[in-house]
């Protein structure tokens, strides 16, 4: 392992694994806490169509991807202000249409065509340095937004009615965390694909909801579970040659599956004694 | 000459809240008609009627979280939304969110927030004391170190009690705040808003005829219309016009043994409104 970090591409890659981590704690941790999971992953598929669009026009990726996402993103925010119910279907139908606008584009595209499997699992290990810079500035970005807006974000994840009767902007707010949530997730889909997104996003902050005596705590703990999978995922590729960020999940999965199951035996345990 | 003097203290009163003319309508349907309704200081309402009949969605209005369809209404002699944080508000629903990450202290701490003043610029200390104080009223002080979702749901209700008293309101809004508790809490409870209601005006939807009798100085029904009744007697009549049934289907106990038949029924039309 440690031999490993003298591969600049290895230093890189845990850099990256890092830093998305630290994102995806923070950013997880309000999309478990909001219950807007479904609707993160239908940002992150809609991406799609944004990838293709940049890859038509020859666009570079992250204006693309970014401007296509953020559109589809604040779409499905305002629906979910206006029309609660109707929400899970237009996400749905949002999802696979911004993922098969991709697809025909790209096929659209003469050339070189992207192996789609890299933005599926990405590539963390062909981290370019630039794209670490822009994931710390993104780090930064939301840690400031996260400390100043702490109590407010709180008290519209919990009771959304209360916090806007004391004066809380709560649409304001919403549509800032949509927004961040969208760039977030293109940001890291070229690094760690976009199921690693996903998984980064929900496995930590699910393990840690029941067990954090308050928002920021979930929050750390989620960033620590998260850097805990990457280092393992990033280990056991190396060590077995597999993909890093199927490898990555695995990780996650596994304990999301082991931490379910020592849960239920305590439980039952409790019960019995 | 009974109702000489009530205009006479009316006058002396406080106005909080004025109604007028207000219709509200969702998706062509009318919820509220026509509604003209003043909370004055002191004042403790009792607001009673059917399912579907609008009290939520008044105090909605009160709060600013909905907009009438015509009508206004004066909140502090402000519109609505600007004058909320004076009013103390306990949502019907207190089973939101039961997995979220957060102590019974850091709900009631909630009632402190304004957007005005940021976290470094917070009187920790003196916040949490006034929270604990709260929480003590509310009979519930021990429960501040758990997390939300332990409590039963008689106890999510007191702390949602007590994150409405630390907002310091002149007025309290409560959305059906017994539904949830046993008869031993109700009574504590409505022995804590009588106390409390030396200092804070009280409107509270309910549907505990009895108790409502007993605590309340007024009564305000409301079914699509709203219709105010100066004392705190419940009436054969109020209750035929509200729930469309008879004194015996609604409670044939509680109400006879309140010795309801023999009161002087009052009619809706005869009765002489508040302002």
């Amino acid at each position: 392992m440690i031999e490993a970090l003298q591969f600049e591409f290895m230093q890189h890659a845990f850099l990256a694994g890092l830093l998305a981590s630290i994102i995806c704690g923070i950013m997880g941790t309000l999309v478990v806490i909001n219950r807007i999971v479904f609707l993160s992953g239908g940002i992150a598929h809609a991406a799609y169509g944004g990838i293709g669009l940049s890859f038509y026009f020859g666009w570079p990726y992250m204006a693309g991807a970014i401007g296509f996402s953020t559109v589809t993103a604040l779409i499905m925010a305002t629906v979910t202000l206006k029309a609660k119910h109707r929400t899970d279907t237009l996400i749905g139908v949002m999802w696979a249409v911004g993922m098969a606008t991709g697809i025909l584009l790209l096929d659209l595209t003469p050339g070189y065509n992207v192996d789609l499997m890299s933005y599926l699992f990405g590539s963390i290990l062909t981290v370019a340095i630039s794209d670490i810079w822009l994931m710390l500035a993104m780090c930064g970005l939301i840690c400031c937004l996260m400390l100043y807006f702490y109590q407010d974000l709180i008290a519209i994840s919990y009771d959304q009615e209360f916090a806007r009767i004391r004066g809380v902007p709560t649409t304001l707010l919403y549509i800032m965390l949509i927004l961040l949530l969208a760039v977030t997730i293109v940001l890291l889909i070229q690094i760690v694909g976009l199921i690693l997104v996903i998984a980064l996003l929900t496995i930590p902050p699910f393990i840690m909801e029941r067990h954090s005596r308050s928002l920021a705590k979930m929050i750390i703990g989620s960033i620590i579970l998260s850097t805990l999978f990457t280092i393992c995922g990033l280990w056991l590729a190396y060590t077995y040659n597999l993909t890093s960020g199927a490898s990555i999940i695995m990780v996650g999965g596994v304990v999301f599956f082991l931490f379910l199951g020592v849960e239920k035996a305590l439980f039952r345990f409790n019960k019995i004694s | 000459m009974e109702r000489h003097t009530g205009i006479n203290l009316d006058m002396k009163k406080k106005k909080l809240v004025e109604i007028k003319n207000v219709s509200y309508a969702k998706n062509g349907q009318k919820v509220l008609l026509d509604v003209n309704f003043n909370i004055y200081k002191c004042d403790f309402i009792a607001m009673i009627g059917p399912n579907g009949g609008g009290k939520t969605t008044l105090l909605k209005l009160m709060l600013g979280l909905l907009k009438p369809t015509s009508g206004s209404l004066r909140i502090f002699d402000e519109t609505p939304g600007k004058a909320s944080q004076k009013i103390g508000y306990v949502p019907q629903n207190v089973h939101i969110n039961r997995s979220f990450p957060i102590t019974v202290l850091d709900v009631v701490l909630m009632g402190k927030l304004e957007p005005r003043t940021k976290w470094w610029q917070r009187k920790r200390d003196q916040d949490r004391r006034e929270a604990m104080q709260a929480l003590e009223i509310m009979h519930v002080a021990d429960c501040a170190g758990k997390m939300i979702g332990q409590l039963s749901g008689g106890q999510r209700q007191r702390v949602f009690i007590a994150r409405a008293l630390i907002t310091t309101p002149e007025l309290l809004l409560l959305d059906e705040p017994t539904a949830s508790l046993d008869t031993k809490g109700k009574t504590d409870f409505f022995n804590i808003l009588k106390e409390l209601n030396q200092k804070i005006s009280i409107l509270m939807v309910s549907h505990d005829l009895f108790i409502v009798s007993s605590y309340v100085k007024s009564v305000a029904c409301v079914n699509k219309r709203l219709h105010y009744h100066d004392q705190a007697e419940i009436t054969g009549d109020m209750l035929e016009s509200m729930y469309s049934c008879t004194v015996e289907d609604v409670c044939p106990v509680e109400l006879v043994a309140h010795g309801l038949p023999q009161r002087v029924l009052k009619k809706h039309d005869e009765h002489e409104h508040h302002d």
